[in-house]
């Protein structure tokens, strides 16, 4: 399957292009076209591990054409086929499908569902060129190709504004962290003179380190950007605004964990940059809880969700930041995360379709013996989050919490703090979401009847629930996963933490305990007012996501509006007004310009031609008087 | 061999006088479109006979005696850049008429519309071709006449106001560049054919003199490719006159500014070029950001994407002062792009203008759910221009910013903040026409593209892909011209910097 890895990109590419240009007659059967494009890229994916996995050499750069020939700046459309990269492959490609499945029923009903499935399988092209690049610049691509596909799927429901601007905040957001990718290529150019991974990896050793730090923080903008990591984390929670499968595949599962993937990609560039890697670890550590703060305050089931999928990718990018002895945790967690964060937000679309798209948590409640596959496989997702033995991210989170530790001075007990705090803050807020959705009493709306979903949305669940059941312990037995990825992260023998081992797990297990049983007392065994009731300021701060709007209303919004008005008003009135003054100030232009308005266009004929005598006079004159200048 | 060249002149002329002096009696657009393919296949035809090997050397070249007194020649030949401007010019002007089809009920005003158009396609190539400096300043200048009455008879109310503003600008560039190029004549070695741009290459030229005649040409082609603060002419005509004139003049013509800076400014006053570098590259930078941030500012359409081109420009001309060797490839390739993105734009933003009267973003909403076509043709261009890759301006801009990098810095990293700001202009567009909900009465009987619109644009939708995932395809023949252009530059900094 090696040979025809560029086919996972091809078909779901290829399938978008058919519905986006095949019209109504593919209304019947489109989004099954749209299902096997995707299972093409799960099956080449598991065909491309196999492949992978009997050769010693497992790095596998595939030329497909050249892109940008000749020149300087020479780049090929290549594949770079590594166990991180098919790392990927197979979480797009497996997560991509089940989504695309339980998407047929979900999307039942809508008159657009062809175009839906187009950029479903737009975005999955997009994402599998992003990680199966070769280049940066052909990581760009893909880079910004999963920006639209995100673009086009928020604002998917477009006719309600709110849901347009939210989808325009999305793309311009992005586009910032994107000037910071751009700004790297320069970097990457100018100072290592190539923009593909095998020549910067190459030249980054000799490079100074002020290039490398340079380039690896423009490299942590690019990330914050697509991984809503602070401080560019605002449009993930508005990009709820699209359809429940999207926030499961590519605001949770894929996309946005792509800055994780930039990051550890680009491990050689940090290798010399510690600067800049300490960085990452801070922004990481920072947002994990801006995160979980923010979760703790929300009722909407699936901003929950997403403050939840930001303080994972923080912990990811924690991870990320303490070098290659987090590298590999990181994405076990990408990996495990991606499973059971699907899992819970298929969840939350199945109790949404199941109450008439309600998604006030303060208007569930008793849905536990209503919905019980939903209840079982959101339950297996939720324990997963939590890091409860056995499941996965026991084996992933807790993982990056014991790694945060190592180190010297202040720095392990400043991100190890900040990690062990948020593990209980994440108990804290999803067991608030499970027991306010599946628990305590009824608070229906009137007329409401909950039933479960149908096979096709509940046997993806189901897989993706014993994915986040299982998928963690099977990957620790015996280091599979972390040896798996040596081949990019480098084998690495860590130090001990600063806190022993088991002192750190315990203390883990207690904090989770401890949010749980919190949870359970307020939103099980309490009664649940059915609206929010008055807080204290703290919590009206989470409410409204830390006031990160009005931040970055203050700071770019209003200051931006007032420099635009400024200069169109300046643009007409001073730079025109200038030019017309002077047209009309100069006396015989002045007349010109009345008589031409008052229409006598003949006029201009003849000064054309007096115009072109006048030249060619000049030009005979220079002829005789030549050296007059 | 046949004069490619000569024949790709004269043929729309032919066509605009055989259109008018049909005089509305038969069918004059089907006439109109028909010379501008049979235009169109001969420069295709050309095309091929072009050797792509040495595109750094002028081409199919002819040279006749034409005013031997004052050593003025019929001299045409085409670079690579000079062709791929053409097949520009020859592949958007069907497609105008093609999209104007229906502006003219009355055949007479159609025909003297058609007319003028093929005329106009007359100088878009010979501007492009000349290897002759006098030559190339009589169809700089002369392109003009049929231009300035494109805007003042066929257009909105203001149109007059728009004419004359346009040709004042213009008509104050070229004089002042008259000068200039009868002062260079001076300089070179006369005789017949003193006005060959070979006679006049390399000279050694006073400092100051130098300096003046390249200040002369630069604003001449600041004006045409409009650059901040040189620009205010292009906003008026774009909201004034019809959107087939405004594509031509945008697409095409501006281009002719670029092109000048690139393969006269640089090769003919080298020295002068290099001192004036810093502070072009600052005005680049500020038209860049002044254009983006004008364009967020628009309600007019129109308006919109005119200030969004002078923020493309304003690449451009980076590109084309840093001395780079990528970023000057990046900005001859931004040339075509631009002409295919901008082109698709004013189209699509002229079916808009056929449907409702009006291209103020106030009058419209919700049309997606209308027009669902449109709609999608109208975000592909608006992606074009915020320079999407898999579009054809992505490569280019990247080219441009990543290969300037290294000599302007403090520039690029300014530059490239005009990417969110496009993003700005273009969503926010998008947002205020096509999305919201469905909208009532008049407006939700808007009718969906047509087959013709859509045959007006597809092509350069395609074109933008396919150049998106294959710009080799232009970059081939545009490495060397742009090579040869910064090649003279570059010495003489280098001779510099030893000194």
């Amino acid at each position: 399957m090696l040979s025809v890895t560029w086919l996972a990109i091809a078909a779901p590419l290829g399938s978008a292009a058919v519905l986006l240009l095949g019209g109504r007659r593919l209304d019947r059967w489109g989004h099954w076209l749209a299902v096997a494009a995707s299972t093409t890229s799960a099956v080449v994916g598991v065909g491309v591990m196999a492949d992978l996995l009997s050769r010693s050499d497992r790095a596998v750069q595939q030329h497909l054409f050249d892109w940008i020939p000749g020149g300087e700046l020479e780049v090929s459309a290549g594949l770079l086929v590594d166990p991180l990269s098919v790392s990927f492959l197979l979480l797009v490609g497996v997560v991509g499908t089940l989504i695309h499945v339980y998407s047929v029923a979900y999307m039942e009903g809508d008159p657009r569902r062809r175009t839906f499935f187009a950029y479903l399988n737009l975005f999955v092209a997009a994402m599998l060129l992003l990680v199966l690049a070769d280049s940066y610049l052909l990581l760009f691509v893909g880079w910004e190709g999963v920006g639209l596909a995100s673009y086009l799927l928020i604002g998917f429901w477009n006719q309600n504004p709110p849901f347009a601007s939210a989808a325009n905040k999305a793309f311009v957001v992005n586009r910032i962290g994107d000037v910071g990718l751009v700004l790297a290529l320069g970097l990457m150019f100018a100072h290592l003179g190539s923009v593909d991974f095998a020549g910067v990896f190459a030249s980054a050793p000799t490079a100074s380190e002020g290039v490398l730090t340079a380039i690896g923080l423009m490299l942590l903008l690019a990330a914050c950007g697509k991984s809503a990591q602070f401080p560019l984390q605002s449009w993930l929670g508005d990009a709820m605004a699209g359809p429940t499968p999207v926030s499961a595949l590519i605001h949770a599962a894929t996309m946005v964990t792509a800055g994780v993937y930039l990051i550890v990609r680009s491990g050689p560039v940090y290798a010399g940059a510690p600067t800049a890697l300490l960085l990452v670890a801070i922004v990481g550590a920072i947002t994990l809880l801006f995160g979980a703060v923010v979760g703790m305050a929300k009722d909407d089931i699936k901003r929950v969700l997403a403050a939840s999928t930001i303080s994972q990718i923080g912990y990811m990018m924690l991870a990320a930041g303490l070098g290659p002895v987090g590298f590999a945790f990181a994405i076990f967690h990408l990996i495990t995360h991606g499973f059971f964060k699907a899992g819970l937000f298929l969840g939350a679309g199945s109790v949404m379709h199941g109450m008439g798209d309600q998604v006030d948590m303060r208007r569930f409640g008793g849905l536990a013996t209503l919905m019980k596959v939903t209840w079982v496989t959101m339950g297996l997702g939720w324990l997963a989050i939590l890091g409860v033995p056995p499941f996965s991210g026991f084996w992933s989170k807790d993982r990056i919490i014991e790694v945060a530790f190592i180190g010297e001075g202040m720095k392990p007990w400043l991100l190890g703090g900040a990690a062990l705090l948020g593990a209980g803050l994440t108990a804290y807020y999803m067991s608030r979401l499970f027991f306010m959705t599946f628990h305590g009493k009824g608070r229906w709306t009137e007329g409401q009847h909950p039933h479960e979903a149908s096979a096709l949305m509940t046997v993806p669940m189901i897989i993706l629930a014993v994915g986040s059941a299982a998928l963690g312990l099977i990957f620790a037995i015996g280091d599979s996963f972390v040896t798996w990825l040596e081949p990019v992260t480098g084998h690495v023998t860590h130090e001990d933490p600063v806190l022993a081992v088991p002192v750190i797990m315990t203390l883990t297990l207690v904090l989770v305990a401890l949010g749980i049983g919190l949870a359970y007392r307020q939103y099980a065994l309490l009664p649940v007012p059915e609206t929010a009731p008055v807080a204290s300021l703290a919590v009206q701060a989470a409410r409204k996501d830390l006031y990160q709007d009005s931040v970055n209303s203050v700071l770019l919004e209003y200051p931006g509006q007032t420099l635009t008005r400024t200069l169109v008003f300046a643009d007409a009135k001073v730079v025109d007004g200038a030019v017309n003054a002077v047209a009309a100030g100069t006396v015989g232009l002045g007349g010109l310009v009345r008589r031409l308005q008052a229409g006598r266009v003949r006029s201009y004929a003849a000064m054309m031609l007096v115009g072109v005598v006048v030249v060619l006079g000049i030009v005979i004159l220079a002829i005789n008087g030549k050296g007059w200048f | 061999m046949f004069p490619y060249l000569t024949a790709l002149v004269v043929l729309p002329t032919l066509g605009a006088i055989l259109v008018k002096a049909l005089g509305g009696r038969s069918r004059v657009r089907e006439v109109a479109i028909g010379v501008a393919l049979v235009e169109a296949a001969v420069a295709i035809a050309m095309a091929i006979q072009f050797n792509p090997d040495r595109a750094g050397i002028p081409q199919l070249r002819e040279t006749h005696s034409w005013i031997p007194q004052i050593g003025a020649s019929w001299a045409l030949g085409v670079t690579g850049l000079g062709l791929v401007l053409v097949l520009l010019a020859v592949v958007l002007t069907p497609l105008v008429i093609l999209a104007a089809w229906k502006e003219d009920t009355d055949p007479v005003r159609a025909g003297n519309y058609l007319a003028l158009i093929l005329f106009l396609e007359s100088f878009m190539v010979g501007v492009f071709a000349a290897q002759d400096l006098f030559l190339f300043y009589i169809l700089f200048e002369a392109m003009l006449i049929p231009l300035y009455f494109l805007i003042g008879l066929f257009g909105g109310e203001q149109r007059r106001y728009a004419a004359v503003k346009f040709l004042l600008y213009s008509l104050v560039g070229g004089l002042v560049m008259l000068v200039a190029v009868v002062a260079l004549y001076a300089a070179g070695p006369g005789g017949e054919q003193g006005f060959l741009l070979d006679n006049l290459t390399g000279l050694s030229l006073d400092q100051n003199a130098e300096r003046l005649m390249f200040l002369a040409f630069f604003v001449a082609f600041a004006i045409k490719a409009p650059m901040v603060p040189l620009h205010t002419w292009l906003p008026t005509v774009a909201q004034t006159a019809r959107v087939g004139t405004t594509t031509l003049l945008v697409s095409v013509l501006d281009k002719v500014g670029t092109f000048g800076m690139l393969t006269l400014c640089l090769p003919l006053f080298p020295h002068a070029s290099d001192w004036a570098a810093p502070v072009i590259i600052v005005l680049a930078v500020v038209s860049v950001i002044y254009g983006a941030l004008l364009a967020i500012g628009q309600e007019d359409l129109l308006r919109l994407v005119a200030y969004a081109s002078i923020s493309h420009f304003g690449l451009m001309v980076l590109g084309i002062f840093v001395f780079r060797q990528t970023a000057a490839e990046g900005a001859a390739l931004y040339m075509l792009a631009h002409g295919l993105s901008t082109g698709a734009f004013f189209l699509v933003v002229g079916f808009l203008a056929a449907r409702r009267g009006s291209v103020s973003v106030k009058d419209f909403g919700g049309l997606q759910r209308v027009t669902p076509v449109l709609a999608g043709f109208f975000l592909v261009a608006g992606l074009s221009a915020l320079a999407l890759p898999g579009l054809a301006p992505f490569v280019p801009e990247i080219m441009v910013l990543v290969g300037s990098f290294d000599g302007a810095r403090a520039a690029v990293v300014v530059a490239a903040a005009g990417a969110v700001l496009a993003a700005l202009y273009i969503l926010l567009a998008y947002q205020k026409v096509f999305t919201g909900p469905r909208p009532e009465g008049e407006a939700a009987a808007i009718p969906d593209l047509s087959w013709r619109e859509k045959i007006a644009v597809g092509p350069l939708i395609a074109l933008l892909l396919v150049l998106g995932f294959l710009p080799g395809l232009a970059l081939d023949v545009l490495r060397e011209p742009a090579e040869a252009a910064i090649a003279p530059v570059v010495e003489v900094a280098n001779v510099e910097v030893s000194e």
